[in-house]
């Protein structure tokens, strides 16, 4: 079975629907790209994966779980973490109290501290300015935050809304070599990305989204190389 | 030694401001609303002191502590009822529900305790202190309203600072999805917030009865706006900010009273809620406001 198990998933915005019944699964330990346009409905079905949104109909199954009563604030305690589009760090706080907040539902101090000294490790930057204010930091620096943030609560998948957005090459270049090292560490990741070279270069399987449906899906490397995705997502 | 006077009963009044401003910048910082019915709760708060030492023959720490829980209580099941439907709602509604609850809250004292002013029993049992051979006495009800006052902010900051729940408010104030995805439960902070803001104003209600013995249905109402000048004054928000904001508006109306007139007292504040606004719109120690890209 698959650790998360998405099936007939329709939301609607007021009287707009914005998901038309979408499928798929993501298994444990895959990295899996959701790829399509501005408006095809990507950060709509993160916000609704992780209970922002409510579901019209159809299911998410995490772990045998249905998740689509499930407020938001109880989905982290099952192990799902969000990097939200925009980063949506803390701006007034510092970045020890970012990091500390991560972890907000869990209670064994030591596992804490010593996923805290592991992200300093990952994120060396971080530990620089953990006494700043998080507002200060450059755009890059807040992505990394925001990913060091969600891993504090010691997700068992991570999922990452547009990562790369707004930031230099430089830092998207850093953002994903990031990604494969959490991978690496055994991680489930489902990253939704505009940059589709880069996610599909990254994933093991991707789905196309495209107005609320999914048109196309299969191996990252197969889409690669698709005459339809090249044309519309990758600009060739 | 008129003046030192002026300015040791402005401090205690402003004192009371404070703590009731306190409760304005707290719901506000969190909900982002403005509770026009805190200055009734502290009215609630003193016709529930009354009720338990004078109907009642209780002793004053046991209405006091029956006073706290009342509000408590009471500004819990506000939020509940006439604020939590309207979360997603424009924040006009809201403000308008706001202005209802307060009606609602004097009409509602009106009806059980009718019109007559009831003559209010200090809880204060602190004695008085003579400075310059007795030229200067400090009440007890004065040194009670400004320790009362200190202890409030500084235990208040502490708790946001230092503790689960209190991080779980701030992440709440600045972004309610994102504490959400922390796994915080926004709806139960917002209601610890108008809990722990309403507890506050019973506190008020009780300092500011025993200093002003006159207990009507709308004692609140007044002491309540201008706690609401003193959070802007200082920069809503803000827990510093509102205890400089009360002292200052506190002082500003007993020594306007004094040395410019007592009919212009009361506008004189609402002229500082005008030049604050004119002038820096964020208070004395407001925080910028971060624009969302």
């Amino acid at each position: 079975m698959a650790l998360l198990e998405i099936k007939d998933l329709c939301v609607y915005y007021g009287v707009i629907q914005a998901l038309k019944g979408i499928s798929f699964e993501v298994n444990e330990g895959e990295v899996i790209a959701l790829i399509g346009a501005n408006g095809a409905g990507k950060t709509t079905t993160l916000h609704t994966l992780t209970g922002i949104l409510p579901a019209k109909s159809g299911s998410i199954q995490f772990n045998g779980v249905e998740l689509t009563k499930t407020p938001a604030h109880k989905i982290v305690r099952m192990g799902i973490a969000h990097v939200p589009e925009g980063r949506r760090i803390f701006q007034n706080l510092t970045v020890l109290d970012n990091l500390k907040l991560g972890a907000f539902t869990r209670k064994d101090k030591d596992g804490i501290a010593a996923d805290l000294s592991k992200i300093y490790e990952r994120f060396p930057r971080l530990e620089e300015r953990k006494t700043q204010i998080a507002g200060t930091l450059s755009g890059g620096e807040q992505q990394m935050l925001a990913m060091g943030r969600a891993l504090m609560s010691k997700p068992r998948i991570i999922v990452m809304d547009e990562p790369s957005m707004g930031l230099s090459p430089i830092f998207v270049s850093e953002i994903f070599d990031i990604i494969e090292s959490i991978r690496k560490d055994g991680m489930t990741v489902l990253l939704v990305e505009q940059n589709a070279k880069k996610a599909l270069a990254i994933a093991d399987r991707a789905y196309v989204l495209e107005t609320g449906k999914i048109t196309l899906s299969g191996k990252a490397s197969d889409l690669l190389n698709d005459e339809k995705v090249r044309k519309a997502y990758l600009g060739e | 030694m008129a003046f030192l006077d002026y300015l040791i009963n402005g401090i205690s009044l402003g004192s009371i401001y404070a703590v009731i401003a306190l409760g304005y910048t707290l719901v506000y910082g969190i909900a982002k609303m403005l509770n026009f019915a805190h200055g009734d709760i502290i009215m609630v708060g003193g016709y529930a002191v009354f009720t338990a030492m004078v109907t009642w023959g209780w002793s004053t720490w046991v209405a006091m502590l029956f006073a706290v829980v009342v509000c408590t209580l009471l500004g819990i099941t506000i939020e509940k009822v006439a604020y939590k439907p309207l979360r997603k709602a424009s924040s006009l509604s809201v403000l308008i529900t706001a202005i209802g609850v307060s009606y609602f809250l004097q009409n509602l004292a009106l009806l059980i305790f009718d019109e007559k002013p009831k003559v209010f029993t200090s809880v204060v049992n602190i004695p008085k202190i003579n400075l310059f051979d007795g030229k200067v006495v400090i009440k007890g009800e004065t040194t009670a309203a400004i320790l009362v006052s200190v202890v409030i902010v500084v235990g208040l900051s502490l708790f946001i600072n230092h503790t689960q729940k209190g991080r779980a408010m701030l992440a709440v104030s600045e972004d309610k999805d994102a504490a959400q995805l922390m796994g915080i439960n926004v709806n139960s902070t917002i209601s610890l917030t108008f809990a722990i803001g309403s507890g506050l104003a019973a506190v008020a209600g009780m300092l500011l009865c025993s200093s002003y013995p006159t207990l009507t249905n709308t004692t609140g109402a007044m002491p309540g706006i201008k706690a609401f000048v003193a959070a802007v004054f200082g920069g809503i928000g803000s827990i510093p900010g509102a205890m400089i904001g009360g002292i200052l508006i506190g002082v500003i109306e007993i020594l306007g009273r004094a040395y410019i007139s007592p009919q212009l007292a009361d506008a004189m504040v609402f002229a500082v809620l005008i030049l604050v606004l004119m002038i820096k719109p964020t208070g004395i120690l407001g925080k910028k406001i971060n624009e969302k890209v």
